[in-house]
């Protein structure tokens, strides 16, 4: 109950403000811009040869648009409008697919960022925090040095750039790995064996890209975070208990360093999803960066503001679910 | 400074590092001011020629130099960088202050706000932004777009070191002796958190540059103006790599990486000089050094 109240309420509270916040903006920003995306829309379609359409039904076109992109009444109308929509799913059609709803092109690729994503937070935050709690405790050995500056010139590289790194060298130069895609052209989509170890094989890549610049971070975070347990009393005491050292790393240090890691995992994700987005326009990997990427390129005006929205809420929820899974790791939040 | 500078320089690898590579990108980002070449023209030079002491690093198939232009690339990047740090480390700073200064509601509803940035995936919400705007899109409004989601994090920091601040004795003195809270937010406490914000500084550099090559690659940049983003974009989309003009698309990717690595270890190796307790580390360190 004292749980409920001083952690699990104040963190749904956050939750809510994180998804108010960034709907707003996302609300707000298209409409304070001088551009109309009607518009740019209308004239897109002019210039394709409507323009003998007479005057009113350009008119009617032009209702019909505002209609769709929910830009019809005073912006509180629309501002509540938009709200409703967003608890039906509902974020209108494509434009450059057009009559399918934005919904379901999302649905289809959100499965691959997904699951990259899982793989790649899990993978890192793990070998990340074992490699620099390893490193840490024992930082005045050469390779624990070696280890963190390796990792010091990773971590800092964009996650785009480090992409393309890996693609020149293991697709172009040692072309070990597949250039782009999910899975090579030609198979279809099966639970088969085959199929399985193709996407595995495409994903390798990405998936290896974003886990090298995750666990830079988590090793530079966690060696600096041991380094300071480590100098903690009842690290001296256990050390002049005779406790191996090997225990005392993994059962005393390991642990306490571990708990603000999950915090920072709930703060990473957001950047984590970024990295993962931006890396799969290079591989062109068919999950919601290259959606996003098809989505800009065309003009895909709800296509953005869905895929947006979407991943706001998808990140604050995962973000969420960590942090109520925090209790869980810490028996100082639950029993206090 | 200049002192602290040359201490760091001797004492720390990283800091030397870091600062060599720094002043060697900020020479030659002032090369660009003696540029023969006006970075926005096409076909000034040959196209696609390799490295050669004619063109050093060979030239691309728009017809430039790609060591001139990535003179103006780095200047470009550098200011941008710069200015979206300025940008939101005044806005950071000033939240943080204020709210640890003035606690209670104020503070909880600052810090939610704050939080809720931290949180809000940036890049979509960026690209909504800047695809919106595509049209228009110039460095400084890219810089004033890119501060909007970089001010929490220094704003966090701050705010916990005036936490501190607060509850010390010179504050009270301030406070009794009639002073607002916009002057002792000001004049008290802004010294004690400016070394801070250097390495912050920094790093907001780091995350703006890195932000500005991601929006490039989307074609989201000010496309005709050189930054070290739009210069690999470009490369890119003459598929650079593919047609073998490997000078084209390494050169500014080699010289992302040195950037980044470079910044990074500065700002690393001034918060290490900062944090006290690292310091004793150092020294204890020092000690244990001389007695073996």
């Amino acid at each position: 109950m004292n749980l409920l109240k001083r952690y699990i309420i104040p963190r749904l509270i956050q939750y809510f403000i994180v998804i108010f916040i960034g709907v707003t903006v996302v609300f707000l920003v298209p409409r304070f811009t001088p551009l109309d995306p009607v518009v740019t829309v209308l004239n897109r379609m002019t210039s394709y040869g409507a323009q003998y359409l007479d005057p009113s039904a350009i008119e009617k076109l032009k209702d019909t648009m505002m209609e769709l992109y929910g830009l019809k009444g005073s912006i509180w109308e629309q501002y509540l409008g938009f709200w409703k929509r967003l608890f039906k799913g509902d974020f209108g059609p494509s434009l450059s697919i057009f009559p399918t709803p934005v919904i379901s092109i999302i649905a289809n690729s959100l499965p691959w960022t997904a699951g990259l994503l899982v793989v790649v937070a899990i993978l890192s935050w793990v070998i990340g925090n074992i490699l620099g709690g390893i490193a840490g405790y024992y930082a005045d050995k050469k390779w624990s040095k070696f280890m963190s500056i390796i990792a010091m010139s990773i971590y800092p590289i964009p996650y785009y750039i480090m992409a393309l790194v890996l693609l020149i060298l293991f697709a172009y130069i040692f072309p070990i790995f597949p250039m782009v895609g999910g899975y090579s052209i030609g198979l279809t989509p099966s639970l088969s064996l085959e199929f399985i170890f193709n996407v595995i094989k495409h994903a390798t890549l990405p998936a290896l890209s974003l886990i090298l610049i995750g666990i830079g971070w988590w090793f530079l975070s966690m060696r600096s975070l041991t380094s300071t347990i480590v100098a903690e009393d009842f690290v001296t005491y256990a050390e002049v208990m005779g406790i191996p050292s090997r225990k005392i790393l993994f059962q005393y240090v390991m642990r306490n360093g571990l708990l603000p890691q999950i915090t920072n995992l709930a703060l990473q994700i957001g950047g984590i999803f970024s990295g993962s987005l931006i890396t799969e326009t290079v591989f062109s990997y068919p999950g919601l960066g290259q959606l996003l990427y098809m989505a800009i390129n065309n003009g895909d005006f709800n296509l953005i503001m869905g895929i947006a929205v979407l991943s706001i809420i998808g990140i604050a929820t995962a973000a969420l679910v960590i942090d109520l899974l925090y209790p869980l790791f810490d028996p100082r939040v639950r029993y206090r | 400074m200049l002192l602290v500078i040359r201490d760091l320089y001797r004492s720390d690898k990283k800091f030397a590092f870091g600062f060599t590579v720094i002043c060697l990108l900020i020479f030659l980002a002032l090369l660009s001011f003696v540029s023969p070449y006006d970075p926005k023209l096409w076909n000034v030079v040959p196209k696609n020629q390799p490295p050669s002491f004619r063109y050093l690093l060979g030239t691309n198939s728009m017809g430039q130099d790609i060591f001139w232009n990535l003179t103006h690339a780095i200047r470009n990047s550098v200011i941008l960088g710069s200015l979206t740090a300025v940008i939101s480390i005044v806005i950071g700073t000033f939240v943080g202050l204020l709210s640890g200064y003035r606690g209670g509601s104020l503070d909880r509803f600052l810090m939610s706000v704050n939080d809720s940035f931290i949180v809000i995936p940036s890049l979509p919400i960026l690209i909504l932004i800047s695809s919106i705007i595509k049209q228009h899109i110039s460095l400084i409004l890219i810089a004033f777009i890119l501060s909007l989601f970089s001010w929490p994090w220094g704003g966090r920091q701050v705010r916990a070191i005036v936490l501190g601040l607060r509850e010390r004795e010179f504050t009270y003195t301030a406070n009794f002796s009639g002073m607002s809270t916009f002057q002792i937010i000001m004049t008290e406490h802004l010294p004690f958190v400016i070394p801070w914000v250097m390495a912050n500084f920094i790093n907001t550099i780091l995350w703006a540059i890195g932000m500005e090559t991601t929006l490039a690659i989307f074609g989201l940049s000010s496309l005709e103006t050189p930054t070290i983003g739009t210069t690999i974009y470009w490369a890119l989309q003459y598929q650079a790599l593919l047609r073998g003009i490997w000078w084209w698309i390494f050169t500014p990717v080699i010289l992302a990486i040195l950037l980044f690595i470079a910044l990074y270890t500065l700002s690393v190796s001034i918060s290490n000089y900062l944090d006290p307790r690292t310091r004793i580390q150092r020294m204890r360190m020092k000690e244990g050094g001389q007695e073996a």
